[in-house]
């Protein structure tokens, strides 16, 4: 791992908007803002953590970043190659390269073909592989993720969660890929069962060296698996760092109050902490605010915030935080 | 299921038209005005002459209730009513049946082409179902009928006979695209959004097999629920046509043509129009409940309903 080699995947400036409604509809057409200006470079063997509330835009801008959805400003660099205008037909040998985990096992395999059909279809459709060598991989993946030989010939809904999901991870790295965006893994999943798929995540990012995106608003998963994270709010990144850094001194009046909200086991009394509660909603990305997206509900928020949009800047080395006024880090 | 039986029925018997016909030594094709048979050891004529009036014309010999024998009379040609109502049956069920399947893929393929890839491609396909979807079924069915019965269709290499059963099949099949289109098309959108597809997409995997693979097996349900009502509903549409004498041309039968021969005979034998009427009523009576049946069987919650809300 280092620092220095050309980043796997960097953004820059890239944003997502959806049109909804035409000119006709009651309120004409409207502009959802779902990912706004986010540049986030990932290196070559890291796993960056993105969290952030629901409806942030952080499964937007996952699949913005497999190219799932189109880029409607900035652009997207997968190993130095611009990918951000790539048609479907060039970006194939980049999807090898580039896969995606969703959310949800049992809407991302289609119910009607059999789990190990399901794995062989990205050697099927790239790999020149005979039928012979296209079973063996199978085997092999399926020994890779934990799921027994005979459970090729089962359909998905004959799984757990956690094994359907180790199908669709099976799936994922069937190409070998450099870069895994992991979209909620294991927020579909129950508890016990959400360790082991983050314990194999991590067994296969050493053996594979892979590098993981991985997106989740359970941030205790995120503080556990990311060596970096970045935090969302309303499709921007307002905070980005080390992980232990930012979760031991989060600057961003946001992540302070998203990470006060993390529970602990308290073990000691005097290791009380402030719990910081946010007044009002997430506004609608319909509309966002002027200025900072985030000053109606900032308890630090003065005039300044209220018209003038801060950058995400870097305040100490790794450091980045897109505030006026940010905690001393 | 006891629909399907009823159903079942009717067609081994109308296959059995041939068999029937050689049993009992009829030609249901050829007109024979002054055949005489034997019934209880009397002869009876066919055709039998008109006693009243100036004695002109002829009443055709009503049911003798004797298989094999002018079970249900005989029609104005003198043609045994019976073997004709098999060979038309058989008839009726081979256009509808063909015609389902004309419908089926070429309903199934505008809507997955129009679901599937969208935009463009969507809009003028879209499009130029509801405009065929925009004329009254029959009176494009009858239009149509009337513009190629006459010369057959001659389209480059192949070419279909005016009298050939495939008029009434292509014609039939084609009205109804939209019908089996519409709701294709809505599933597939669904479909296209669901993950699975998405997942498939980010594997790389090429448009075409995604919509064979993973696509098209997630709609069979809904294609399976569509053949017997399609069926039905095409049984229907071939009766009127053959009825109007624009399907089905003489001296082939089928449902249709023998109601329109017991036209002239309603009042002295209204046994040659009723049997076919029946036939027809039981058949698509026997493939609505069916169908209805196996859409509940299959899936409880699906909103397929033919024709238009």
């Amino acid at each position: 791992m280092t620092g220095t080699d050309q980043p796997i995947l960097e953004t820059r400036a890239l944003s997502k908007r959806f049109s909804i409604g035409t000119r006709f509809s009651s309120e004409g057409r409207r502009v959802v803002h779902a990912v706004d200006n986010v540049s986030l470079t990932v290196r070559r063997g890291e796993t960056v953590g993105l969290v952030g509330e629901s409806g942030c835009g952080k499964s937007t801008l996952a699949r913005c970043l497999v190219r799932l959805y189109d880029i409607t400003d900035g652009q997207l660099l997968f190993d130095g190659d611009d990918i951000t205008a790539k048609s479907l037909a060039e970006l194939r040998p980049v999807r090898r390269r580039l896969q995606m985990v969703f959310q949800d096992p049992s809407a991302s395999l289609n119910p009607r073909r059999r789990v190990g059909d399901l794995v062989a279809e990205p050697l099927r459709v790239h790999a020149k592989l005979t039928s012979a060598g296209i079973r063996e991989r199978v085997a092999e993946l399926f020994d890779l993720v934990g799921l027994l030989p005979d459970h090729v010939g089962r359909y998905p809904h004959e799984f757990s969660g956690g094994q359907r999901q180790r199908v669709g991870i099976a799936r994922a790295i069937a190409l070998n890929p450099d870069l895994v965006v992991l979209d909620e893994p294991v927020s579909a999943l129950d508890v016990s069962v959400q360790a082991q798929i983050v314990n194999l995540l991590a067994d296969l990012q050493d053996k594979l060296k892979l590098t993981y995106i991985f997106i989740a608003h359970d941030l205790s998963v995120v503080r556990q698996v990311s060596t970096r994270i970045a935090v969302m709010y309303l499709g921007s990144i307002v905070e980005e760092g080390p992980s232990e850094e930012v979760f031991s001194a989060p600057a961003h009046p946001y992540s302070q109050a998203l990470i006060s909200a993390v529970p602990v086991v308290e073990t000691t009394p005097s290791g009380r902490r402030k719990r910081i509660i946010l007044s009002g909603d997430v506004p609608s990305p319909l509309k966002p605010p002027a200025g900072c997206r985030f000053h109606p509900r900032c308890p630090v928020a003065k005039d300044r915030c209220r018209t003038e949009r801060p950058a995400l800047v870097e305040h100490k080395s790794g450091r980045k935080v897109a505030c006026h006024f940010p905690a001393s880090v | 299921m006891a629909a399907l039986a009823i159903f079942l029925l009717i067609v081994f018997a109308c296959l059995s038209a041939p068999l029937y016909a050689r049993w009992a030594g009829v030609d249901p094709f050829l007109s024979t005005l002054d055949a005489v048979i034997t019934i209880d050891g009397q002869d009876v004529p066919v055709m039998e002459q008109s006693t009243e009036g100036l004695g002109l014309g002829y009443t055709p010999l009503g049911p003798t209730w004797r298989l094999g024998n002018y079970f249900l009379g005989a029609d104005n040609q003198g043609r045994d009513v019976m073997a004709r109502m098999l060979y038309g049956g058989l008839n009726s069920l081979l256009i509808s049946s063909a015609a389902t399947v004309l419908t089926l893929i070429l309903g199934t393929a505008a809507g997955l082409i129009a679901g599937y890839f969208g935009g463009v491609t969507d809009t003028v396909l879209s499009r130029f179902l509801d405009i065929l979807w925009a004329f009254p079924i029959y009176l494009l069915a009858i239009s149509l009928s009337i513009v190629t019965i006459a010369e057959g269709i001659s389209i480059g290499p192949i070419t279909i006979e005016s009298g050939s059963l495939w008029l009434p099949v292509i014609i039939i099949g084609i009205v109804y695209v939209p019908y089996v289109a519409r709701p294709i098309r809505g599933q597939v959108l669904a479909l296209r959004n669901s993950e699975f597809v998405m997942a498939a997409i980010n594997l790389g995997v090429p448009g075409p097999r995604i919509l064979w693979r993973d696509i098209l097996p997630n709609i069979t349900t809904t294609l399976i629920v569509f053949v017997p009502l399609m069926m039905a509903l095409n049984m229907l549409t071939e009766s009127a046509l053959s009825f109007l004498s624009i399907g089905v041309q003489p001296p082939d039968a089928s449902w249709g043509t023998i109601i329109q021969d017991g036209q002239a005979l309603l009042y002295t034998r209204p046994l040659v129009a009723l049997a076919p009427g029946i036939a027809i009523a039981v058949s698509v009576m026997a493939l609505n409940v069916f169908g209805d049946g196996l859409r509940d069987a299959l899936d409880p919650r699906s909103k397929v309903r033919l024709g238009r809300d």
